[in-house]
């Protein structure tokens, strides 16, 4: 009897090493899911986009970028989702370096939560009412400020034409109409679609900005505090680079919600005008030309824009600093 | 900062409390420390030590009481206007710069002209030693190079206080030895105020000049390294120097500082250290002081570890006692053994009845 042992491993575990084993398959379902519902999907409107009805290879892209009415819709859905993922980004950064040191946050974040829950259409709706010309928002703007409104003669009695601006100061009228004379107006166009992408966007921006702002190790700050950077020497040399990575991902996922904006888009803007983006010219291609291979032509352009930009944006954060955000050893 | 540097004579902390809600974490600590001195202060976890820092740091404001330099007072300053450097217990290095730029960024906060800068960076990083790292980022460093760059960060904008708080307890137990060294050596080069917080006894003493001990908060002694390891002035603070032997007894003879306890029929001599009103009394030993004898308490053996040089033993008395002691030879448990103690090394404090 030989005691050395045999030289053979066993398979299953010569897969262990190479990290294969009975939970992989746990995976299984996924990867058959994705196949179907995204890669074929995907796949397909590709092939299809390159069938258009004129017979030709590229007839669908042609007509895309010939025809102003389509190839300006990807300028116009740019111009709604750069300014909404900023302007989203700028207000959450100030909010979450205050909320971070709350102790009660999560009561203010599952109220911020609330909006996504709701979905557009409620809020589109919502704002319908609330910024409309008979809604709030403008009833109390207007008894505030119109014409009849309770600031209105005061203003005028100061800033009007013989106003105490006008006759004691010798300044001239500032002001010489109501600041207000009618119900402004804020849906049914671009500020519409802006307001419903930024309410409905903005949580979502803000939780993200709050866990990475979260990740940063306190003690950092209290380091460069006491080699006597002020609170803005603070916020530019240590938080804005260890914040940076985090708000260009921040940016690349807020940025693809707002560039696919759909609902608000026709509830809140002007479909046929400034708010005609993207997704609504390929809505009206598959279903209402009943063009599914311009549609699918659309799609892929819209797909290649998004990609562009998250591109740009992933790869400028390759040029900082990208490491753990601790100050401890790692 | 480097006038207030020369000119500066000591730090005063004036009866500084700091509650957080109903806690009252720092109760009244009232001492100053003079130029050129180190101390440490010492205490177990949650004695308010690290809050004690933090509030002589500015990091944590103060509830009650005022913090001096000189004439100046300080705990209204925000902490980037006391110019102290502070060694934290994760070094807190700025992971996005290089070793350089972390340990200048005191000197470009306080607007020193490049030239100047580039100079003590240098100056800094030699004398940590850190001179191949300089251009490294902190996590391309080992632990104990991060900890030296924490030191140069600190001390290179010439503080008239360094604070460090707990700045060896990440690191392997050789590497602490050897900075210790290289704190000490860097604290005598420096000529200012170093307040070290720590709550390991053996690193208080090979540090200190002073050591202050803490305890729920208050301030339990201060005083030498010597004074606290030969003359703790309480039950607890010998508690916490190493007396691990605690026997209870009762008072049979005293005469001065030399007492007689009565413990478990047997007869154990010892020094009075409080005072003392009752017949009842508690005896502290370091398990070092107590030996294997012909005479003294009887006790059985429990268990015998290894330590080398030595045997370390515990064993029990009558009555539940536990009893270390420094075993010559490895004790089988379950062996009766004698244990005594040189009276000088016993230290006799007031306590309850046994």
């Amino acid at each position: 009897m030989s005691d050395t042992p045999s030289e053979h491993v066993p398979l299953r575990l010569r897969l262990a090493a190479k990290g294969i084993d009975g939970v992989t398959l746990l995976v299984l379902p996924l990867v058959v899911a994705l196949i179907l519902l995204f890669v074929y999907p995907f796949l397909y409107g590709l092939w299809l986009s390159f069938r258009p009805k004129d017979g030709s290879l590229l007839g669908n892209y042609a007509k895309f970028f010939s025809d102003p009415f389509l190839y300006e819709t990807v300028g116009k859905t740019l111009w709604l989702a750069i300014p909404v993922t900023v302007i989203n980004l700028v207000v959450a950064i100030p909010v979450a370096l205050r909320v971070r040191l709350m102790r009660r946050q999560r009561v203010l974040t599952t109220i911020l939560v609330l909006p996504i829950t709701l979905g557009t259409v409620l809020v589109a709706e919502g704002m319908l009412n609330y910024f409309g010309p008979q809604g709030w928002f403008n009833r109390v703007l207007l008894t505030a400020l119109g014409p009849q409104g309770w600031f209105n003669g005061p203003l005028m009695d100061v800033f009007g034409p013989h106003g105490w601006f006008d006759q004691t100061l010798m300044m001239g009228p500032l002001m010489t109409a109501p600041l207000i004379s009618g119900p402004l107006k804020l849906v049914h166009n671009y500020t519409g679609v802006l307001l419903s992408l930024v309410i409905t966007g903005f949580p979502f921006t803000f939780l993200l900005v709050l866990s990475y702002l979260t990740g940063i190790d306190p003690a950092l700050e209290k380091a460069a505090a006491t080699l006597g950077a002020g609170p803005g020497s603070r916020f530019r040399h240590i938080i804005m680079p260890l914040l940076l990575p985090g708000l260009a991902v921040t940016f690349c996922l807020g940025f693809v919600q707002a560039y696919s904006v759909f609902p608000s888009a026709v509830l809140l803007g002007a479909p046929s005008g400034p708010t005609r983006v993207i997704s609504i010219a390929a809505y009206e291609a598959a279903f209402e030309q009943y063009d599914y291979s311009l549609a699918s032509a659309i799609a892929m352009i819209m797909g290649v824009t998004l990609l562009l930009v998250v591109i740009a944006v992933l790869g400028a954060r390759t040029l900082v600093y990208r490491g753990p955000a601790g100050g401890g050893k790692g | 900062m480097a006038s207030t540097l020369s000119t500066f004579k000591s730090l005063r902390l004036n009866r500084v409390g700091r509650d957080f809600g109903r806690l009252n974490a720092l109760k009244e600590l009232d001492f100053s420390i003079e130029r050129g001195e180190f101390v440490a202060l010492l205490g177990p976890s949650g004695c308010g030590k690290s809050t004690a820092l933090n509030c002589i740091a500015g990091l944590l404001s103060t509830t009650r009481g005022s913090i001096w330099l000189d004439e100046t007072r300080i705990d209204t300053m925000g902490p980037e206007e006391r110019g102290f450097g502070m060694v934290f217990q994760n070094y807190a290095l700025f992971p996005h710069m290089s070793v350089r730029d972390n340990i200048g960024f005191g000197l470009k906060m306080r607007g020193v002209p490049k030239a100047d800068a580039a100079k003590r960076i240098d100056q800094a990083i030699a004398t940590v030693r850190l001179e191949a790292q300089a251009e490294k980022l902190p996590g391309q460093l080992s632990g104990g190079q991060q900890q030296r760059v924490a030191i140069a960060r600190a001390i290179v904008i010439e503080p008239p206080v360094v604070l460090m708080d707990e700045p060896l307890s990440n690191l392997d137990a050789k590497l602490r030895l050897e900075m210790r060294q290289e704190i000490r050596r860097i604290h005598a080069g420096l000529g200012s105020i170093t307040l070290y917080v720590t709550h390991d006894q053996d690193e208080a003493m090979s540090l200190a000049d002073r050591i202050v001990v803490l305890r729920d908060g208050e301030v339990r002694q201060i005083g030498t390294p010597e004074d606290l390891y030969l003359r703790p002035a309480r039950l607890d603070v010998a508690d916490f120097m190493g007396f691990r032997n605690r026997i209870p007894g009762r008072v049979v003879a005293r005469s001065g500082d030399h007492i007689i306890l009565d413990v478990a029929g047997t007869e154990f001599a010892g020094t009075l250290r409080s005072s003392l009103t009752g017949d009842s009394a508690i005896a502290v030993v370091r398990p070092d002081d107590m030996s294997v004898g012909e005479t003294g308490l009887a006790a059985t053996v429990e268990a015998c570890e290894y330590r080398g040089r030595h045997f370390f033993g515990s064993a029990k008395a009558p009555g539940g006692i536990e009893l270390f002691f420094r075993a010559p030879a490895a004790y089988r448990p379950g062996t009766p053994v004698k244990l005594a103690a040189d009276p000088s090394r016993v230290l006799v404090y007031e306590g309850a009845t046994p």
